[in-house]
């Protein structure tokens, strides 16, 4: 079948689609946006999460026929252009990425905790996460991006 | 496979008695592991998601009409206070990415005998509206669940919403897991108080073939209140009173030894909460008597 959508504010017609496919597997192979990724497919591990409509969710438990219409925001949609989004540069700094794979759920899962609370505590933190496995870095350097993206941010806007 | 996505509920219902087999999907987050892994290849996906409906929620006479598709998020954002033993149990649901995809009217259309909303709405008396094209049946709670994921939702019918008349009393809602999220619960519990008719309301997870009730420890600790003139004097529990309800909720459980857990282990959990949520639940019953709160009650979660 052919869905369309609008990610990270683009309009996609995609073509080709299986009805039972994920909006993971479409984003990552049929519309050329590898950011988010597949780990774990069950909802474990939220190396998928993006927006959806404004929501952060797992994308492989979304089916792709249920974003058509919709409005998707990948981890590619946050920076601006050459520019890391804070949050981003702040995971490079604090060396909170060493494979990879977590992070742009984890970049995404921050994102909307620091859009809803400025500067959140760390259980705040801790809970906002608790979707968002990472199986190499230990969780310590996680928190320092977070932080260190909240006081950026308000930094940004006092 | 096919793919529907109905946009009006007649159209829905219409959708469901054409192709019986077609699989709903509202969340996703219980189906779509199902396909993921190739445990599921239904003839067709029913998509629920663009049905307004089933994501409202309304007051309707005294109760709460809580459309199917209305997701764990929501509710604790919007019912806390008036839902408070569902919200409770919301919160313990998966990860805020589940919780803002994963629906009530999904964890019943699972019927997962660990499924966290279903203890809270045993003890909160629930009705499910059931819906197909030859109309609409309302079915007590304790009715819904036929078997090990098998509940009384004949294949034409949708789920349309739950019915829950908002507590007269405290609730409670207590899980066991090996972490504070995203865990299948060992056992679970849900109590409510309800003193507008000096009664009590239970519901018992992961430790039985379905969720259920424990009615003889529900007419147990009722009646004891009663006879010791508790439900106006708003007394303390007299010794003793909170464990011996919880050694008759366990005894009302039948639960099986599995990965997360030995039969054991669930029965002396069981006991444990529902000592623990009868007494918190009886605490705030009696302050409840100094003025009320808005405050949502906390989570509890064990160990
Ligand atoms: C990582 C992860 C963690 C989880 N943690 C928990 C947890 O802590 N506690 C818990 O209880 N569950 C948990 N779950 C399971 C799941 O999230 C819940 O059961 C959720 O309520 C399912 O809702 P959904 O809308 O996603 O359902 P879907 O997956 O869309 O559907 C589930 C079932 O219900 C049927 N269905 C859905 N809506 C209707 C309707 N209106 N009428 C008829 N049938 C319908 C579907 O056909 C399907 O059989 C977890 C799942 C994942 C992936
Ligand atoms: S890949 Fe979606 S949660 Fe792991
Ligand atoms: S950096 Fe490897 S999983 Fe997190």
């Amino acid at each position: 079948m052919r869905i369309t959508l609008t990610v990270n504010g683009a309009r996609h017609d995609v073509d080709d689609v299986w009805e039972g496919e994920s909006l993971l597997y479409a984003l990552r192979e049929r519309m050329g946006l590898p950011g988010s990724k597949n780990a774990c497919e069950q909802g474990e591990c939220g190396s998928c999460t993006v927006y959806l409509d404004g929501l952060p969710v797992c994308s492989c438990l979304v089916a792709a026929g249920q974003a058509q219409g919709r409005e998707v925001t990948t981890v590619e949609g946050l920076a601006d252009g050459e520019r890391l989004h804070p949050v981003q540069q702040a995971f490079v700094e604090c060396g909170a990425v060493q494979c990879g794979f977590c992070t742009p759920g984890l970049i995404v899962s921050t994102h909307d905790l620091l859009e809803h609370n400025a500067r959140p505590s760390d259980p705040e933190i801790r809970e906002a996460l608790a979707g968002n496995l990472c199986r190499c870095t230990g969780y310590e350097k996680i928190l320092d991006a977070v932080r260190t993206a909240a006081r950026t941010l308000s930094a940004e806007q006092p | 496979m096919d793919f529907l996505a109905p946009t009006t509920w007649a159209d829905a219902l219409a959708a469901k008695a054409e192709h019986p087999d077609a699989l709903p999907v509202a969340g996703g987050t219980d189906v779509m592991v199902e396909i993921n892994f190739d445990h599921a290849r239904p003839p067709a996906l029913l998509d629920l998601t663009r049905l307004p409906v089933l994501r409202e929620w309304a007051r309707d006479g005294g109760r709460i009409r809580l459309g199917a598709g209305v997701t764990y998020a929501r509710v604790i954002d919007e019912l806390g206070a008036t839902l408070p033993g569902l919200a409770m149990a919301s919160r313990t649901v998966g990860s805020p990415q589940i919780r803002n995809r994963g629906t009530v009217g999904g964890n019943l259309g699972s019927a997962s005998p660990a499924g966290d909303s279903h203890p809270a709405l045993l003890a909160a008396d629930t009705t499910v509206e059931v819906a197909s094209v030859r109309g609409v049946r309302l079915l007590p709670i304790g009715e819904f669940f036929t078997g090990v994921k098998r509940s009384a939702l004949a294949p034409d019918e949708l789920i349309a919403a739950v019915l829950i008349t908002p507590p007269s009393g405290p609730q409670q809602y207590c899980k066991i897991g090996t972490r504070n999220a995203m865990v299948i619960a060992v056992s679970a519990f849900g109590f409510a108080l309800h003193p507008d008719r000096r009664g009590v309301g239970t519901g018992i997870g992961s430790a039985a073939p379905t969720p259920r009730r424990a009615p003889a420890a529900e007419e147990f600790l009722a009646g004891e209140l009663e006879a010791a003139g508790l439900w106006d004097s708003r007394g303390a529990l007299p010794d003793g009173l909170a464990r011996e309800f919880g050694h008759r909720v366990r005894d009302a459980a039948s639960p099986i030894d599995d990965v997360r857990g030995t039969a054991a282990y669930r029965l002396a959990s069981l006991s444990v909460m529902a000592r623990r949520a009868a007494t918190w639940a009886w605490d705030a019953h009696r302050s409840a008597a100094c003025g009320p709160s808005d405050e949502d009650p906390p989570v509890r979660m064990h160990p």
